[in-house]
C-alpha cells in the first residue's frame, strides 16, 4: 500500500493534480525552449554571416564521438520510456531497473562529453583561455563557433546533470514503493524532462558536428 | 457579577491572518495569501528605495549645473532607479501581490497549483533583489538598466556582473510565478467556471503570465552571455572578435519589450474590475476586452525592433516594426473604448479605487498615444534618447501601472486585511498623486521635444523652469505615495472591520469572508453565471 493515496490537499482529485503537474512540466519545457532559443538565435545569425568559419569550426569536433553520444542518449530515452510504462503498470521493481539503466547511460554521455572537452583543452581549443590550437583562416570567427559549441553543450550538460539527479531521487522513491498505477505523476514528469534534454541534443548534434560534413 | 471581557468580546473567525503567528508560519508558509503579503512588504520596500533614487535624480536636475551629484554618482543612481523599479517593483507588483492573493480565489480554488514553488519564487526574488541592490553598496553600476554592450562588457568599471546575477536569479522567480498562474487558471477552475466566465483580471493575468514565461528565459540567457563576454572576452558581442553588439540589443529587447507589457497588462485587468464595480455595470464587450489582453501579449513579441530605430537596423525591418507597433495600439484602444462604454449610463461613485481607475484612463491614454509618436520612424529619430521618451514610459509605467496597482490595493484592501481604509485620506492621496504625477512628467514631454537628452546630470539653462516644475511635482508625488503607506498600515490594525463585500462587487473573492479563511472557501463554489452581473440599467431606473 503506498503512503499517498490522496491528492495534495489543494487539489480536488488525482486527475486534477496529475493534469496540473503535467501541464506545469510542459510549460517549463516551453521556457527551456526559449532559454536555448536565445543562444540558437545568435548561432543562426553568425552562421549566416560566417558560413565558412562554421564549417572549419565544426570540423574541430569528432564526428564519431558526437555520433556515439547521440546513440547513448537515444538509448537512454528508450529506457526512460520503458520506466514510465512500468510506472503506469504499477511495477515498482521495473521502474527502478529501467531508471538505473537510464541514469547509467546519462552518466556515460557525460563521461564521453568530458572526454571530448579534455581533448579540446589539451589541443588549446578553448576560446577565452587558450585558442592557439587553431591557426588557419577566419581565426576569430572560428573561435566564435567554438564559443557557441562550448556554451550550448555546457548548457545541455548542466541539464543532463540535473536530470541524472532528478532520476536518482525518483528511483529512490520507486524503491520505497512510493508509486502506484494511479499515482505515479513524478515518473512521467521526470520522463518528459529527460526526453526534452535528449531532443535538445538531437538539435545540437547536427548544428555543432555536421556543418562541415554537410558541405 | 458582570461578564468578563473575553466572554462579551466576539471571537474573530478563523482566517489566514490569525492562522499561526510565529515566524515559521510566515517564512515557511505555502498559503498564497500569506506569500502575497510577503511580496507586498518586499516590493513596497523596493518601491521606496527606487523612489529615493528618483528623488535624488530630480533634486540634481533642479539646477542646470552639476551640484548635488557627480556625473559618476548620477549614472549609478539612474541605473539603480531603473533596475529596482523595473525588476523589483513594476514587474512583480500586481502579479505577485494581487495576482498571488486573487488568482486562486477568483478561480474558486484553495491555493495555486504549486504552493511550494510559489514560496520558492519569493525567496528567489529576495535573493535577487538583495544582490542587485547590494551592488550599490560595493560601488554601483553605471550602464543604465539596459546593460548595452559593448559598454557593459568592455568599458564599464562597475559591478555589472554582480547586478546581472541578481536580475538573473529574480528572473526565475518571475518564470515560476507565471507558470503557477497559467497552470492554476488552466486546471483549477471551480465547476462551472468556463473560460468566458473568468473575471477580466484573470484574462490579463493569464496574458501577463504567458509573457513572463516566454520572455524571461531569453533575458536570462542574454545576461549569461553578457556576463561571459565581460568575464572571459569570448567575443559574442565584441566586433573585434567577429561578434556584433547589436545582437545584444535584439536579444535584450526581445525580452524587454514584452516585459513592458508585463508592466501594464495586469494594470489593465485591475482597471476592468474597478470600472465595472464602481459604475455598477457589466463590462461592455467582455469578450473583446478579454481577447485584447491576449492580443497584446501576442503582439508584444513582435515589436521589439522599435527600440533599435537609430541603432543601425535595416530600414525595411524598421518599417515593419513601426507598422507592428502601430498595430499593438489597437487592442489597447479597444480596452479604453470598452471602459468608456461601461461607464456610460452607469451609476458611478467616486470611492478611492474609482478615482485611481479614472486617472488611469487619462494617463494611460496619454502614455499610449505618445507611444505612437515614438513608433513613427521620423518622429522617433527626433526624440530618441530625450526626455520625451522618459515622459512617455513614465506615463505608462507610473501613470498606468502604479496608479492601477494603488487602485487595486485600495479596492481589495478590505479583502486582504479585513479592514476598511480611511476613505477621505485615500481620496486626498489619489488626487495628490494625479496632480504630482502630471506636474512631474508633463513638462518632460516638452523638455524632450525641445531636445533635452536623457541620462545627463547637467543641462542648458533654458530648460530650468520646466525642470523645476518637474522636481516640484515629484515632491507632491512623494507625499501622495507616503500617505497610503501610513494610513493603510494603520487600518491594517485599527481600521473598522470590513464586511464580506463592501463594494457590492461581483466575483468569487467577494463571496467569502474578509479576511478569507486559509482554505479560501468553506466549500468549493459552483459557478452558474457570468462574472459581471449587475442589475441592468433599465431595472435600476425603475
Amino acid at each position: 500500500m503506498s503512503s499517498h493515496v490522496y491528492p495534495a490537499p489543494h487539489f480536488r482529485s488525482f486527475e486534477q493534480q496529475h493534469e496540473a503537474s503535467e501541464l506545469g512540466m510542459w510549460g517549463f519545457l516551453c521556457t527551456e525552449i526559449l532559454f536555448f532559443g536565445g543562444v540558437l538565435c545568435g548561432y543562426t545569425m553568425y552562421r549566416l554571416l560566417y558560413p565558412q568559419a562554421w564549417v572549419h569550426g565544426s570540423e574541430l569536433n569528432s564526428l564519431w564521438l558526437g555520433a556515439a553520444m547521440t546513440v547513448v542518449l537515444l538509448a537512454s530515452s528508450l529506457t526512460m520510456a520503458l520506466a514510465v510504462r512500468a510506472a503506469q503498470l504499477g511495477q515498482s521493481k521495473a521502474i527502478v531497473g529501467f531508471l538505473a539503466v537510464t541514469i547509467a547511460l546519462g552518466i556515460g554521455f557525460l563521461v564521453l562529453k568530458g572526454y571530448e572537452y579534455y581533448g579540446h583543452w589539451v589541443h588549446h581549443l578553448v576560446p577565452g583561455f587558450n585558442f592557439s590550437g587553431y591557426q588557419a583562416p577566419d581565426h576569430p570567427q572560428v573561435a566564435l563557433f567554438v564559443v557557441f559549441y562550448f556554451f550550448l553543450t555546457l548548457l545541455h550538460a548542466v541539464h543532463m546533470i540535473v536530470g541524472v539527479g532528478v532520476l536518482s531521487v525518483i528511483a529512490m522513491m520507486a524503491r520505497r514503493d512510493r508509486f502506484s498505477a494511479i499515482d505515479h505523476g513524478p515518473v512521467e514528469i521526470a520522463g518528459l524532462y529527460w526526453h526534452f534534454v535528449d531532443i535538445v541534443w538531437l538539435f545540437l548534434f547536427p548544428l555543432l558536428y555536421l556543418v562541415g560534413a554537410h558541405q | 457579577m458582570t461578564n468578563p471581557e473575553w466572554i462579551t468580546e466576539p471571537l474573530a473567525p478563523p482566517s489566514y491572518l490569525n492562522n499561526g503567528y510565529g515566524w515559521r508560519s510566515w517564512f515557511l508558509t505555502t498559503d498564497h495569501k500569506r506569500i502575497a503579503l510577503l511580496y507586498l512588504i518586499s516590493i513596497t520596500g523596493f518601491f521606496f528605495l527606487g523612489g529615493f533614487f528618483a528623488m535624488m535624480i530630480r533634486l540634481e536636475l533642479l539646477t542646470p549645473q552639476p551640484d548635488l551629484l557627480q556625473s559618476d554618482t548620477y549614472n549609478r543612481f539612474f541605473t539603480m532607479h531603473g533596475v529596482i523599479m523595473v525588476w523589483f517593483f513594476l514587474i512583480p507588483s500586481i502579479p505577485t501581490v494581487l495576482g498571488n492573493f486573487l488568482v486562486p480565489m477568483m478561480v474558486g480554488a484553495k491555493d495555486l497549483a504549486f504552493p511550494r514553488l510559489n514560496l520558492l519564487s519569493w525567496y528567489l526574488f529576495m535573493i535577487g533583489g538583495i544582490l542587485a541592490f547590494s551592488s550599490i553598496v560595493i560601488g554601483g553600476v553605471d550602464t543604465g538598466w539596459t546593460f548595452y554592450t559593448p559598454y557593459s562588457t568592455t568599458y564599464s568599471n562597475t559591478h555589472v556582473l554582480w547586478m546581472a546575477l541578481g536580475i538573473f536569479i529574480a528572473g526565475f522567480s518571475s518564470i515560476i510565478t507565471g507558470l503557477n498562474f497559467i497552470i492554476t487558471i488552466h486546471t483549477m477552475r471551480a465547476p462551472g467556471l468556463t473560460w468566458f466566465r473568468l473575471p477580466l483580471f484573470l484574462w490579463s493575468t493569464y496574458s501577463t503570465s504567458l509573457i513572463l514565461v516566454l520572455a524571461t528565459p531569453v533575458l536570462a540567457i542574454t545576461l549569461v552571455l553578457m556576463g561571459l563576454e565581460r568575464a572571459f572576452g569570448i567575443g559574442i558581442f565584441d566586433p573585434a572578435l567577429g561578434g556584433d553588439p547589436l545582437l545584444f540589443q535584439h536579444l535584450f529587447w526581445f525580452y524587454s519589450h514584452p516585459a513592458v507589457y508585463i508592466m501594464i497588462l495586469p494594470g489593465l485587468g485591475v482597471e476592468s474590475e474597478l470600472i465595472s464595480t464602481f459604475s455598477r455595470r457589466n463590462v461592455f464587450g467582455y469578450r473583446y476586452v478579454a481577447m485584447a489582453s491576449v492580443a497584446i501579449a501576442v503582439f508584444s513579441f513582435l515589436v521589439w525592433g522599435h527600440h533599435l530605430f537609430v541603432a543601425g537596423q535595416s530600414v525595411y525591418i524598421a518599417l515593419a516594426f513601426s507598422f507592428l507597433s502601430y498595430l499593438i495600439a489597437i487592442p489597447s484602444a479597444i480596452k479604453i473604448f470598452n471602459w468608456m462604454a461601461t461607464l456610460y449610463g452607469g451609476s458611478i461613485s467616486f470611492e478611492t479605487p474609482m478615482l485611481y481607475a479614472l486617472f488611469f484612463i487619462g494617463l494611460f491614454t496619454i502614455g499610449g498615444l505618445t507611444g505612437l509618436f515614438l513608433a513613427a520612424l521620423g518622429i522617433d529619430v527626433h526624440v530618441t534618447d530625450t526626455y520625451f521618451v522618459v515622459a512617455h514610459f513614465h506615463y505608462i509605467m507610473v501613470g498606468g501601472m502604479v496608479v492601477a496597482y494603488l487602485g487595486g490595493m485600495h479596492y481589495w484592501w478590505p479583502k486582504i486585511s479585513g479592514r476598511m481604509y480611511p476613505e477621505r485620506f485615500g481620496q486626498v492621496s489619489a488626487f495628490l498623486i494625479f496632480i504630482g504625477f502630471n506636474l512631474t512628467f508633463f513638462p518632460q514631454f516638452i523638455l524632450g521635444y525641445l531636445g533635452m537628452p536623457r541620462r545627463y546630470h547637467a543641462y542648458a539653462e533654458g530648460f530650468q523652469t520646466l525642470n523645476v516644475m518637474s522636481t516640484a511635482g515629484a515632491s507632491i508625488l512623494a507625499v501622495g505615495y507616503v500617505l497610503p503607506l501610513f494610513y493603510l498600515a494603520w487600518s491594517f490594525f485599527r481600521g473598522p472591520l470590513a464586511p464580506t463585500n463592501p463594494w457590492g462587487a461581483t466575483g468569487l473573492e467577494w463571496k467569502t469572508a474578509s479576511p478569507p479563511p486559509t482554505e479560501n472557501f468553506e466549500e468549493t463554489p459552483v459557478v452558474t453565471e457570468e462574472t459581471y452581473r449587475f442589475p441592468v440599467r433599465e431595472e435600476m431606473l425603475v
